[in-house]
């Protein structure tokens, strides 16, 4: 169906190809998954099917691609809209029309078909994605879920016979990932629609493969093979490959199902070691050295109600050391400057545009702590966030850092109590050099010269002060608005979808700088629908839902109890609670 | 504690992480019960212009502050709930702008008006020979002033006249009714139209961002600071939307034999003459006599063309706006009070232009305010759906 030959496309300006020696074949109703690490040429190899590359894009393509034997040199990519659905990484760059039944009949109208033809697949297709109650909602008001789902299914409509997908769950929650890859599985299973698509989270996607297209390195040729075959070399692989990779299962297990069949013999080796997990857990972390009460934390306690009332400890204890505990979760006696939390958030309700984003929700944030906010799109995450750093201000309630409410502080004085790294780091970047951006940080901190600078070098070896930010990698850029947030030394860090297009390295990295910021008592709050970022990273989980927090508790009970914020180890080696591969190996003799 | 992750799911109709950096705007609840089909966007923009129309051939203030309450009184009642009808607000603000500056304008560089009450005098520039005929600063009267006031506030008024055709019709909805040939001319207008929504959402994203970076996220130098990210990041935009248009299909032409081809462009062009011609005539007063002829013969040869180069494009249309009864009854309101306004104009010039030499106080003409009371007429026909609170 789609047919690369020989392919190699160097970009105007670019010394070397971007991707080349592309040479395979994607069978009709197959579905294809594109990995590798970011910055390999995985958006190049996409673009060419539809045509974009090079038509749109410039740049030179060599050798040929043909789609359902069109020749894409000589097609132009309006020529191949019948046959090629493309879906880009921003659903939102991709509406032309602003309500969800119009966008849904904008391809097909390009494409001249019969008015009655129109009406029924656009019925058809709204209840095939399980859009039909939004079909007059302007396309803005969606959420990113549905958004993606829109439009997913505006390339549907026209009955493409391939369809291709940039990172099209990489913004979701996982259930919404669910919900779209279900749609895609069932397109190549009834309608025996081709699918290309590229994607980072491999945990998610692998399952539904039929054939994994690896690009190892830049300007590497592709190895096309069996997911099995393709994971047990591939320099990006899912935790549940990692494990089998640890347990030396052969052939890899590729779904929760198959390595759990597998992995009686390892749970048993683990329940020998059962008595000692938490203190694993805490080793598989990368050893962070927290504070006595914190390292506590990480045992496996039963789930604790959210309304337990206060120890006394901390009330009659003023110590701050001794009291950095998050066991109790509101203080009864008003906030003090000397609250001994990074942040407290109590019965905080904002409501804006008639929509409550948030209802009565309370949190305590201690120093040295780790937070993953989780939640389905919508819930209420970025809004708190964005409350915590005094952007928005509550409607009742109130939000306090470091003591203070922080929408009433100046905001040179916010800087200093609390940081946010925004979805878009590339928001936080104005000037054109990293040099330029590290000076502005320094002034905007008040912070002594170099030190934006030294933190960059630290986070971020090898980057050059001439550099745009622009031409950093996804990675690069949020490490870098890390940096220029870091300067102020904020005691409490957020992030919102910090590991949004990021690869697996580029994670890791930022796993490793963030432990290190949370061993030297920074209180650290990721929003985040990464169940794995979450399962290494934090000590604690809080869920939204509607606005409101459902569950607060350490990470391994909060996540062993959600089937879907679950992490592949812990439902992999269930009822045991481990959550990363890390754990599993350190525990292992 | 532990169902939520899976039981909730299917609710749909979930609330909008509205406050997310992005701003996205508010959602607007649908109930069950299915609205009646909305107005054909047409009727909303042939009513606003022609409002606008009758703006123009009045500098009466009670007037024109009438239609300005007419078209703001519909906005309220019949405008649906959906972001792009929040436009109202910015087209008010910006009708506001021109008026203030082209007060500044009337103080900063004087008047042609004659006017013997000095409010203040400003010390005068002096400039050199050939800037003769310009005068910075210098004496201020209470008549510039005032035909200042009249003259901008003719303008405003139709501005907020265009406003409120954008808040009652998605600009987008009218494209699904231009004929085939010019469907492509309008989706690029119309994305650039909403280049300026977007743009706006940018600065607000980006000046919270200036808050993140502490500094503060108020003032003009914030407002400027932003500017090249804004720009940046709207062209980027523009972009990748013009990718994916270009991948959805936009632009697939038929095949046409050449002379039907020239036959098109000689017509829509020879036709748009005409009609910027026409125009001209219409809107001064010195070509009252050739004005309209050549209108209508213009716009005949650019509907041929029109139609001619429809078969260029391979365009169906989804569901396209139904043109009924309430259609023709908005459309109608509005033309009446055009064409009355007009009227008026001709039999009744002193009322419609309240002298400002010498300085007289306006006064209400009564058949032309009934005129503007007809363009409320909409109002009643055809008001939003309420939401069931």
């Amino acid at each position: 169906m789609i047919r690369f030959e020989n392919v190699s496309v160097t970009y105007d300006g670019a010394a070397q190809p971007s991707v080349q020696g592309v040479d395979f074949e994607v069978p009709e109703g197959e579905l294809v998954l594109l990995v590798g690490p970011s910055g390999v040429g995985k958006s190049t190899v996409l673009g060419a099917v539809s045509g974009l590359v090079p038509h749109f894009t410039g740049g030179t393509l060599r050798g040929r691609v043909t789609v359902a034997g069109r020749d894409t040199r000589t097609h132009k990519p309006r020529e191949l809209a019948d046959v090629v659905g493309t879906v880009g990484q921003d659903p939102l760059s991709h509406f032309v029309t602003d309500t969800v039944e119009d966008e849904l009949a904008y391809g097909m109208e390009s494409l001249g078909l019969a008015p009655d033809v129109m009406r029924r697949r656009v019925e058809e297709t709204l209840d095939l994605l399980g859009l039909t109650d939004l079909r007059a909602r302007p396309i803005a008001t969606l959420s990113g879920g549905q958004q993606q789902r829109v439009a997913i299914g505006s390339v549907l409509t026209p009955h493409p016979r391939v369809l291709v997908l940039d990172e099209p769950t990489s913004a979701l929650d996982p259930a919404a990932a669910e919900e779209v890859l279900a749609v895609l599985q069932r397109l190549v299973h009834d309608l025996g629609t081709t699918v290309l698509m590229a994607e980072h989270r491999l945990e998610r996607v692998i399952q539904y493969a039929d054939q994994v297209a690896l690009l190892p390195s830049p300007g590497a040729a592709p190895v096309l093979g069996t997911p099995a075959e393709i994971m047990a070399v591939s320099p990006v692989y899912p935790p549940v490959v990692g494990l089998g990779r640890l347990a030396g299962w052969s052939p890899l297990p590729l779904t929760v199902r198959d390595a759990r069949r597998r992995a009686a013999g390892l749970r048993e080796r683990l329940a020998e070691r059962i008595d000692r997990p938490a203190a694993d857990a805490l080793q598989g972390r990368g050893a962070v050295s927290i504070s006595g009460s914190a390292a506590g934390r990480d045992q496996p306690q039963t789930a604790r109600s959210r309304q337990q009332p206060a120890t006394p400890e901390l009330l009659g204890a003023p110590s701050p050391g001794r009291s950095r505990s998050h066991w109790f979760r509101r203080k009864p006696t008003p906030a003090t400057p000397t609250s001994p939390y990074a942040a407290e958030v109590h019965a905080l309700t904002v409501t804006r545009d008639r929509v409550q984003a948030l209802r009565h929700a309370d949190l305590t944030i201690a120093p040295g702590e780790t937070i993953a906010l989780m939640g389905r799109n919508g819930a209420g995450k970025s809004t708190l966030l964005a409350a915590l750093v005094g952007l928005i201000a509550p409607s009742a309630g109130s939000a306090t850092v470091g003591g203070a409410a922080p929408h009433r502080t100046a905001p040179r004085e916010v800087v200093r109590r609390v940081g946010l790294v925004p979805q878009e780091p590339r928001d936080l970047l104005y000037a054109d050099t990293v040099a330029g951006e590290c000076e502005a940080a320094d002034r905007d901190a008040g912070a002594a010269p170099g030190t934006c600078r030294g933190l960059v070098s630290e986070l971020l070896p090898g980057i050059t002060d001439e550099i745009h930010p622009r031409d950093l990698s996804e990675g690069q850029r949020l490490t870098l608005a890390l940096a220029v947030v870091l300067t102020a030394r904020p005691p409490l860090l957020l992030l919102d979808e910090p590991t949004r297009g990021l690869d697996y390295a580029a994670k890791a990295r930022l796993v490793t700088v963030l432990r290190g910021l949370a061993a030297e008592g920074h209180a650290i709050v990721l929003a985040t629908h990464d169940v794995e970022l979450a399962a290494e990273l934090a000590h604690r989980v809080v869920l939204l839902a509607d606005g409101e927090v459902i569950a607060d508790g350490p990470t391994a009970d909060v996540v062993v109890a959600s089937p879907s914020f679950a992490p592949q180890v812990t439902k992999i080696l269930a009822p045991q609670k481990w959550l990363t591969v890390a754990q599993v190996r350190k525990a292992l003799p | 504690m532990r169902s939520c992750g899976q039981s909730c799911r299917r609710d749909d109709s979930r609330p909008e992480e509205s406050a997310t950096p992005q701003g996205r705007a508010g959602e607007a609840p649908l109930g069950p019960r299915q609205p009646r089909a909305p107005l054909h966007p047409g009727a909303w923009w042939l009513w606003s212009l022609s409002l606008g129309t009758a703006a123009t051939r009045t500098t009466n203030p009670l007037l024109l502050a009438l239609l300005i309450a007419t078209s703001a009184y519909v906005v309220v009642t019949c405008r649906p709930d959906t972001p792009w009808s929040r436009s109202y607000s910015a087209f008010v603000k910006l009708a506001l702008a021109v008026l203030l500056i082209r007060l500044a304008f009337a103080i900063a560089l004087g008047s042609p008006i004659p006017g013997t009450h000095v409010i203040v005098t400003l010390p005068e520039v002096p400039l050199p020979p050939w800037a003769q005929g310009i005068r910075l600063g210098g004496k201020v009267t209470a008549e510039g002033l005032l035909f200042a006031l009249y003259d901008g506030l003719k303008l405003a008024t139709l501005l907020i006249c265009v406003g409120a055709a954008n808040a009652l019709a998605n600009p987008a909805r009218l494209l699904k009714s231009l004929p085939g040939a010019l469907y492509e001319m309008g989706v690029a207008v119309v994305v650039a139209l909403t280049f300026a929504p977007n743009l706006i959402a940018d600065v607000h994203r980006l000046r919270a961002a200036r808050r993140l970076r502490g500094r503060p996220d108020s003032g003009v130098r914030g407002l400027l600071q932003v500017g090249l990210p804004v720009l940046e990041g709207a062209l980027e935009r523009s972009v990748a939307l013009a990718a994916a248009m270009d991948a959805r299909g936009y632009g697939r032409t038929a095949d046409v034999p050449a002379p039907v081809r020239r036959t098109t462009a000689a017509l829509t062009l020879g036709g748009l003459l005409g009609v910027c011609a026409g125009t001209y005539g219409v809107l001064t007063a010195e070509g009252g006599t050739y004005g309209l002829p050549v209108l209508l013969a213009g716009l005949a040869a650019a509907l041929a063309g029109l139609r001619l180069g429809g078969r260029r494009s391979l365009r169906t249309r989804y569901r396209p706006d139904r043109w009924g009864v309430r259609a023709w009854l908005v459309a109608g309101s509005g033309a009446a009070v055009a064409v009355l306004m007009a009227l008026a104009s001709v039999y009744d010039p002193e009322a419609l232009h309240p002298g400002v030499v010498p300085l007289v106080a306006p006064t209400l003409p009564l058949r032309p305010a009934a005129a503007v009371l007809l363009g409320l007429l909409p109002a009643f026909l055809a008001p939003a759906p309420k939401e069931p609170s």
